[in-house]
């Protein structure tokens, strides 16, 4: 596959995670893909840190208002019908609150413990945390969607390295070789891509990863 | 209400709050503290930033959600307080996010500015505590990562079994806002997504400034839809912007 590919193959199957009716919010990157993917009969509420809550499709050039409304990377962004904006700290503490049901999102590192490593780089990338922080902490479920390793380096590890988003955040792990969920015990392998098998996804990551006897083929 | 009360309520209201954006800018002294409102500049008040640029007032402490972006909507080169930044106004940035914009990046690396990075949730909320007369903000946000660390935090603390970082108030000598909709008492009307950090900033600083796209009079924006009070405004500045 390449990386397109892989990109559609991750967010397709991370949108069968949510549910009609959750409130979500996504990342930047391969997470803006999921929208496209969502099952039939799933309508979710998109949340934008900015200040919306039922964020509709990108604009045209003719109804981009780029001045007034924006997603939180900057770029015009529209309203769905039903949708409304707020505040930065009404958006925050919807976060912290617990009333985003899920949050979607990339990762530098994630580690067996659930720890999540996505911001900072010390002394080659230091883009500040934005929003990130609040919305591990804050959303019910949190899900990593990204790439299995970065240019065959690992990601998933067994103790992160880099300065950590938050502590024990992680629910579950969504890449093109499986699906991984975070367990007291470690990372639970519950589904993988038939174009690999286990010892090679076990290849491609650092941390031990527990194989069940009901593993399944990736929906 | 009488007549002469509901007359020297309005008298009060309308109070000759008027500047123009150079005005403003003038009032803002070297080594100030500014809070400025806006995302990525959506909401930045764009003409008092660019008299602000024009004046190259220096040793700036800037409190922003981040250091928005080159290459604005309206065809900036530098949109919003990436023009305060690109001309190194700015000393010091508090911020949540500086990764769209390159100079800051640059301007840390050559020791030009000193960058202090707060999780966005907790910049508005200490903002928020600042202009509230609270005395911090208790958040599980950061807990046992480097921000535990980080000079905004005053410590960790249990509360009924639960951890917490208090992080301080914010407040500062100037807020700089944007409003789409401001009347001749001050009431703010926010559109889209500008409400962002407008709204607690205008709590929080010795001295408000809010730039008007629209200045209408008083009554146009009904009192159930103004969104900051006129009470918390010192200064209209009348920006005048077309739509979009």
């Amino acid at each position: 596959m390449d990386r397109d590919k892989i990109k559609d193959f991750i967010a397709r199957r991370a949108a069968m995670e949510l549910k009609d009716g959750d409130i979500v919010n996504l990342g930047i990157g391969l997470p803006t893909l999921i929208p496209s993917f969502l099952p039939e009969g799933v309508r979710v509420v998109l949340h934008g840190e900015n200040g919306i809550i039922g964020a509709g499709p990108k604009p045209g050039p003719d109804e981009a208002q780029p001045r007034y409304v924006t997603d939180a990377g900057g770029k015009p962004s529209s309203v769905a019908p039903g949708g409304s904006f707020i505040d930065s700290c009404v958006s925050f503490g919807l976060i912290r609150g617990g009333h985003v049901d899920c949050t979607i999102l990339g990762a530098l590192e994630v580690d067996e413990k659930g720890n999540l490593a996505n911001w900072i780089i010390p002394g080659e990338k230091v883009p500040g945390m934005g929003g990130a922080m609040d919305l591990v902490v804050g959303a019910k479920k949190v899900i990593v969607a990204m790439e299995h390793t970065a240019k065959g380096k690992h990601k998933i590890l067994r103790e992160c390295r880099l300065p950590l988003t938050a502590v024990s955040c992680v629910d579950l792990i969504i890449t093109e070789m499986g699906v991984m969920r975070l367990t007291d015990g470690g990372i639970l392998l519950t589904e993988y891509n038939p174009e690999f098998t286990p010892e090679e996804i076990q290849a491609a990551t650092e941390a031990e990863l527990i194989i069940p006897d009901d593993i399944r083929e990736m929906i | 209400m009488p007549e002469e009360y509901a007359d020297s309520a309005l008298k009060r209201m309308d109070m000759g709050k008027f500047i123009t954006a150079g005005e403003a800018a003038g009032m803002i002294p070297e080594n100030a503290v500014i809070m400025v409102g806006g995302f990525m500049g959506c909401g930045n008040p764009h003409k008092i930033i660019a008299e602000l640029a024009k004046l190259g007032t220096g040793g700036i402490t800037l409190i922003c959600n981040d250091a928005s972006m080159p290459g604005g909507p309206d065809g900036d080169e530098y949109y919003g307080v990436a023009k305060l930044i690109h001309n190194r106004q700015v000393k010091k940035l508090i911020t949540s996010h500086v990764g769209l914009n390159p100079e800051v990046a640059a301007q840390m690396n050559a020791g030009l500015i000193e960058v202090e990075l707060v999780p966005q949730g907790s910049l508005a909320e200490m903002v928020r505590a600042g202009g509230a007369g609270l005395g911090g903000v208790l958040t599980p946000t950061g807990l046992g990562t480097i921000v535990e660390k980080a000079g905004h935090v005053h410590g960790v603390i249990e509360i009924d079994g639960k951890s917490y970082l208090v992080e301080r108030p914010l407040r500062a000598d100037f807020a700089l806002l944007s409003g789409y909709r401001i009347d001749r008492s001050g009431n703010i009307w926010y559109k889209g997504t500008t409400r962002n950090f407008n709204l607690p900033m205008a709590t929080a600083a010795g001295v408000v400034i809010a730039e008007a796209d629209h200045l209408v009079d008083i009554g146009a924006i009904e009192p159930e839809n103004v969104m900051t009070s006129g009470v918390f405004v010192d200064y209209i500045v009348e920006g005048g912007r077309a739509d979009g």
